[in-house]
């Protein structure tokens, strides 16, 4: 008996079948009290749906799978080192290829003509919507946030805070708060833009300056209470903030010169393009800050910061000047949302927002510009997918249950993210491998 | 009048109870290479830590005096603060940027004193550029000089021991030092390396000017490459003079070489 459990193929589908027994409960309809094994015994919706061919009791399904799960297992177990031969083989002549310069110009000018066309080819009123507030403003926070993050090395979980504050910027600047506009003059949201972006880097560096000496752990705390303390403020300071009801008033974006007059927000598509312009700034000026000396004495931060500072570099501005840039990144995606909605209220404003972008980075690739972005993009747009068409059996409240799966899986396999930075990549083989002096973001680091 | 780039003065670092450092008084000529031996646990670190600005003696003044500056006092200054000024070092376990190239290790010592520029850096102005130039060349430069020109693209983590202690030279020397610190750079290095490394300390200080301040154990390569020579012991400076001197100090023979005195650079 004891011998049969030590085999690896025993082992093996025990494994399979636990882990699909997992899904199965994590995908299975809420139980209660009457009906606790209701996740394997019920059926898979509708004769007409999808899952109609098995109109039959889950855990017959289940088993199939969790034996094909063991089939793929022992297939790659045996055959696995080939094929990843051959597949890199093939590849390597493409991929060798994409990183000439022709190339990954003519991509980017691909990539940019889909998102320029996308608001045509997609007329669905929802995912228009979709497209701006969730996935545009999640890939400019997520870029912001890379900053911090991926750049600079440093665990920001307060990140929502500078997005609130571009957000109440903007409707303090035109006018939407119960306290006076500056000057008492309702100002165009475009005014908003500039000020709401040195206002969460003139937020940034106060934050930065002090709690910046702190390292791993002990930043993301205080960072942590940060984006408390201002969702806290702009819950509590009823007479400037309007409290918990926030305000509805923002005006759109418009533009009034000479005889030109537009309005955005009749649909969302105009916001669409205002924002994918931002989008594409930010990552231009990113992508060159990173191949910049400033790039260069974050890595060599995150690296080893006693080195660092032996060549030269003072850790704490380079660290203040990541802080601000990520602010300001979101304090900009903060006006673009409060004017797309009109509306802000603090309750939007939580630490599980600060997490989800947290998610879109680590998913994306930390330190990877195109990962982030392309991060941001999968993950959105999964989760509206869900919310709009949810598939039988999907609550909701679902929904973090599969993103966690999502980064286990993610951590188990491609712990360096979907497109791993390539500077990043290494560092995480090295500390693999027990070498280097990587400060581990996650972990908390070395002193 | 002798030119002191180092004067360390009556300096006294203490760890709690512990006496790291005790009444250390020592200083180094411009254009020299200075030794600093004693057994482990003397002291000798610390004292690279507190010249470079990373620890903080509680007693005592450190004046660092560059070759057209006025004096600076080390204590109390950041060490990012201490490089700019011309303090350049190595460490004891090579630190370098693994995840970078030999090329990137050397050119963000070449260009960590320039002010920062994040607008510049987003646009890419023509200072920028300008800037990237002139490390660039800096940095092929100082690859020739160590000798790494060819593998310059290779990551520094996967450089031979004595390829990274090369290395390590470069980016010191990249940051435009008037002294460079080494902490046992012969750690970890065969025989022939040791040779290179000696002909290439040799080579910093006689064709960059650059005065050296070492700290070894190994003997040979100390008696052949230093003018002169402290020994600590317990944090304190027991011992100084030319290599022939300490050989035959009665004191160091006791407290450091110990038996083996007589090996001491004929067969060490």
């Amino acid at each position: 008996m004891k011998r049969i459990f030590a085999s690896a193929h025993v082992k093996r589908l025990f494994s399979a079948l636990a882990a699909l027994a997992i899904l199965e409960l994590m995908t299975g309809p809420p139980g209660s009290a009457l009906t606790p094994t209701a996740g394997f015994t019920g059926s898979f919706g509708e004769a007409s749906s999808f899952f109609g061919i098995f109109r039959t009791q889950r855990w017959v399904v289940f088993l199939f799978l969790a034996l094909a799960m063991y089939a793929i297992w022992s297939a790659w177990l045996m055959w696995g080192t080939q094929v990843r031969a051959a597949t890199a083989k093939a590849v390597s002549v493409p991929r060798a290829a994409s990183r000439t310069r022709p190339v990954r110009w003519g991509m980017a000018v691909a990539v940019l003509a889909v998102a320029l066309l996308l608001p045509h080819l997609i007329t669905d009123p929802f995912w228009q919507a979709a497209m701006v507030e969730q996935i545009a403003v999640y890939v400019l926070l997520a870029l912001g946030l890379n900053v911090v993050v991926g750049f600079a090395g440093l665990l920001d979980l307060g990140f929502v805070a500078f997005y609130a504050i571009g957000a109440y910027t903007t409707a303090w600047v035109t006018g939407a708060l119960p306290t006076a506009a500056p000057f008492g003059i309702h100002f165009n949201n475009f005014y908003a833009i500039p000020i709401a972006i040195a206002l969460a880097m003139g937020s940034g560096i106060i934050l930065g300056a002090p709690t910046l000496r702190l390292r791993g752990d002990y930043l993301a705390i205080v960072t942590l209470g940060f984006g408390e303390i201002i969702t806290i403020f702009a819950n509590n300071l009823y007479g400037i903030t309007g409290g918990s009801q926030g305000t509805n008033t923002i005006p759109h974006f418009s533009l009034h010169v000479g005889p030109i007059k537009y309005l955005w927000g009749l649909t969302p598509v105009p916001y669409y393009y205002l924002t994918i312009v931002f989008v594409i700034l930010f990552i231009a000026g990113f992508k060159l800050l990173e191949h910049s000396r400033v790039g260069r004495a974050w890595t060599a931060i995150r690296e080893d910061e006693v080195a660092a500072e032996s060549v030269g570099i003072n850790p704490l501005k380079y660290k203040v000047m990541a802080f601000a840039i990520g602010a300001s990144t979101a304090g900009f995606a903060g006006v673009v949302t409060a004017s797309q909605s009109n509306t802000i209220f603090p309750s939007s404003f939580t630490l599980q927002f600060s997490i989800n972008i947290l998610v879109l980075v680590i998913f994306g690739g930390m330190g990877s510009i195109t990962g982030v972005v392309l991060g941001a993009i999968v993950i959105q747009t999964g989760s509206m997918y869900l919310l709009h068409t949810p598939p039988a059996g999907y609550q909701p409240q679902d929904l973090y249950i599969y993103l966690g799966a999502l980064l286990v899986v993610m951590m188990i396999f491609r712990p360096a993210g979907l497109v791993p930075s390539r500077r990043r990549h290494r560092e995480i083989g090295l500390a693999e491998k027990g070498e280097g002096h990587m400060n581990e973001v996650l972990t908390g680091d070395t002193p | 009048m002798s030119d002191k780039i180092f004067d360390v003065d009556h300096v006294t670092l203490r760890f709690g109870g512990v006496v790291s450092l005790n009444d250390v008084t020592l200083h180094q000529e411009r254009g020299e290479i200075l030794a600093v031996i004693g057994p482990n646990g003397a002291g000798k670190t610390s004292l690279f830590n507190s010249l470079t600005g990373v620890y903080q003696p509680q007693e005592g003044t450190i004046t660092f005096q560059g070759s057209d500056a006025k004096p600076m006092s080390v204590i109390g200054k950041k060490p990012h603060r201490v490089s700019a000024a011309g303090v350049a070092r190595t460490f004891q376990a090579s630190r370098m940027f693994s995840a970078l190239t030999a090329f990137e290790n050397i050119k963000i010592g070449a260009e960590s004193h320039r002010g920062i520029g994040v607008a510049g850096a987003m646009l890419r102005g023509p200072k920028t550029r300008r800037d990237e130039r002139t490390s660039d060349a800096r940095t092929v430069e100082l690859l020739d000089f160590v000798g790494l020109r060819a593998k310059a693209n290779v990551i520094s983590s996967s450089l031979s021991y004595g390829d990274r202690r090369r290395l390590e030279i470069a980016r010191g020397l990249a940051t435009g030092p008037q002294v460079l610190l080494l902490d046992e750079p012969a750690a970890g290095t065969n025989p022939s390396e040791k040779l290179e490394l000696t002909t290439l300390i040799r080579k910093v200080r006689d064709e960059m000017g650059v005065s050296i301040l070492l700290i070894e154990h190994d003997m040979k390569l100390v008696m052949s490459l230093a003018e002169r020579l402290y020994v600590l012991n317990f944090g304190s400076v027991i011992a100084q003079g030319t290599p022939e001197e300490i050989r035959a100090n009665e004191k160091v023979i006791e407290a450091y070489l110990g038996s083996t005195a007589t090996e001491t650079g004929d067969r060490s």
